[in-house]
């Protein structure tokens, strides 16, 4: 099958999760107890501004012609209005979406730099000191909460120890970016270690313990060119279907993140929302959570097939 | 002849239910985890032994008091005795997490079982909900489930419960589409055993115990979970004690009494540990030779 087929095939496979995503953040709201316009409008609502609520969700309607105008809404790219702020809910998740992307694109660089050298040193020397360590580390790194961590990071780097980076908020300018962003971006990064370790730890023992390497060193190569020639294009792959796996993860990190960085970005949005009792915007942040979270298993799948053609014959 | 046939797969199903290959005590990671689990739950349990004062009682005259005879390790912003915040807080977090990992477990182990021996359309079903499920990020789909049912400790179980069941369902649905095809269940196949007795006595015995295994090192991430809620102001609700409560109320006051956020974090990394380590000794005890 050609590449084209193989992402066409991907991306028509997605169109039940997309939709089973959207059926599960429309259901959301018939999760509130009780009356869910009343609920979310509090004690002091009017009847009136209850029924407004109740007539623009079409809560009154029966449950199939909810998601049906739900869906229909959404495929025009209507994710909803603010309450709080009376502006399209999908308006507000674009604006705060680039200090999110920021975290996850660095938190991924900085995961791999932190989590690639320590498997690695940990397959190459198998079973001895190093690998130990290495070992350890999940098993002490997986109980750190992520957001803990964060504070931890920033009263050793900006509080105590050095005062080098900011304590929150976002910087201006590109710059401003990367040096804000490189505490929040580590702690992400920090909290998924552990997890990348110990899988790119047990996929590259598979490589290097494989027949193929076993042939090339038998053959005489040196193990520099065994390493480089041989095996390191099947560890990338394996690097790359590992962190795409668990990406996920990190995705949901940054939502606590941000609350510990006051990071402008969705997660912070959506904590804010959920204290403003501000539903619609809720749903776009989760919906737009998880889209992102099945983009980023389609374009690991893609960058898989285009390394690893076996892929495409399956 | 049903007999016959159960009585054969039955010797088939103790040979090769391994049980433990060594004897716990010998293995360190299970016996370190045993121990730090252990001290943890005895604390807990002794609390109100373990510390004179009421987690929930304020003070107003004595707050952000470093440690001292009285308060082993100082007191909070309103005043309380850290140490029996910290002590009770074990007991909230603890019994949550531990409650909140049954839940899932039984749910996602049943549906893996069906999933796994039935095929066809119930397999297909029950992979685009398991699916669906994994496109959410954890952290965000707990978060907009508790905020959805409302704060508390029940739906904190409920939100769990539909986020958590997938893993275990993953793992035996697995299993099973490997046991299905060994001798034993061929053999109560043949005999005429119905499904739900197959299922039942012979499937279930062979594929919990990577269900097991895999509990242990949830409930590390319930208590994750549950703490994160804390820290966010969703979770466990004020005055109660809860760690991750005491961590954000100890945020504010990082400049000048750093002690406040990160003696509870210690308390979560330490318990996660002893679960860790626990998990791991218990893979490697179950694990058949």
């Amino acid at each position: 099958m050609s590449l084209t087929g193989y992402v066409v095939r991907r991306l028509l496979q997605l169109v039940p999760i997309v939709l089973g995503v959207t059926v599960l953040v429309f259901f959301l709201i018939h999760l509130v107890p009780g009356d869910p316009a009343r609920t979310i409008l509090g004690n002091h609502a009017t009847p009136a501004k209850v029924a407004l609520l109740h007539r623009e969700w079409g809560l009154d309607k029966p449950l199939p012609v909810q998601y049906w105008r739900f869906l229909h809404r959404m495929a025009r790219g209507d994710l909803g209005s603010s309450l709080f702020y009376s502006v399209p809910a999908g308006r507000l998740v674009v604006q705060r979406l680039p200090p999110t992307l920021w975290l996850i694109g660095l938190g991924t660089f900085l995961s791999v730099l932190i989590a690639v050298p320590l498997a690695a040193l940990a397959a190459t020397k198998r079973d001895r000191l190093p690998d130990q360590v290495v070992r350890a580390v999940p098993l002490v790194g997986l109980g750190f909460p992520p957001f803990w961590l964060g504070i931890m990071l920033l009263l050793a780097f900006a509080l105590h120890l050095g005062r080098g980076f900011p304590v929150g908020g976002y910087g201006a300018g590109p710059l401003g970016h990367l040096h804000s962003m490189f505490l929040p971006s580590l702690t992400v990064a920090l909290a998924i270690a552990p997890i990348l370790v110990r899988s790119l730890r047990a996929s590259l023992l598979e490589v290097f313990e494989s027949d193929y390497v076993t042939t090339a060193r038998s053959k005489g190569l040196p193990e520099r060119r065994v390493l480089v020639r041989h095996a390191l294009r099947n560890a990338v792959i394996s690097t790359v279907s590992v962190l795409g796996v668990n990406i996920g993860f990190l995705v949901g990190g940054t939502l606590v993140i941000e609350q510990v960085y006051a990071l402008p970005g969705i997660g912070q949005l959506m904590i804010n929302s959920i204290f403003q009792r501000d539903f619609p915007v809720v749903q776009a942040v989760t919906l737009v959570f998880a889209i992102m979270v099945v983009l980023v298993y389609l374009l690991t799948d893609i960058v898989h097939a285009l390394l690893d053609p076996r892929v495409r014959f399956d | 002849m049903g007999a016959a046939a159960e009585s054969f797969a039955e010797a088939a199903v103790i040979e090769h239910r391994s049980g433990f290959r060594r004897r716990w005590y010998r293995t360190p990671s299970f016996v370190a985890g045993l121990s730090i689990l252990g001290t943890i739950i005895l604390l807990a349990l002794l609390a109100p032994v373990a510390s004179r004062h009421d987690p929930v009682q304020q003070n107003l005259l004595d707050i952000l008091q470093g440690p001292s005879r009285t308060h082993p390790l100082g007191t909070d912003e309103l005043g309380r005795d850290v140490w029996a915040r910290l002590l009770y807080g074990a007991r909230t977090d603890l019994r949550v997490a531990f409650l909140a990992v049954l839940f899932p477990f039984v749910i996602g182990t049943a549906i893996g079982l069906l999933a796994g021996y039935f095929g066809r359309w119930v397999d297909t079903v029950t992979n685009w909900f398991v699916n669906v499920v994994v496109a959410f990020p954890f952290y965000v789909l707990i978060i907009a489930l508790v905020f959805a049912l409302g704060s508390g400790t029940r739906n904190i179980y409920i939100a769990i419960t539909i986020v958590g069941w997938v893993s275990y369902t993953r793992i035996v649905r697995g299993e099973v589409l490997v046991a299905k095809r060994r001798e034993y269940v061929l053999a109560a196949q043949a005999g005429g055993l119905s499904n739900l007795r197959i299922i039942v006595r012979h499937l279930l015995p062979n594929v919990v115990t990577q269900a097991i295994v895999f509990a242990m090192s949830d409930i590390v991430l319930d208590i994750l979970a549950i703490v994160t809620l804390g820290y966010l102001g969703l979770g466990v609700q004020p005055p109660t004690a809860d760690w991750g409560k005491m961590i954000a109320d100890g945020q504010t006051y990082l400049t000048t009494h750093w002690e406040l956020s990160t003696v509870p974090g210690i308390a979560v990394v330490i318990t996660a540990l002893g679960l860790s380590l626990l998990a791991d000794g218990l893979a490697d005890l179950l694990r058949p030779e």
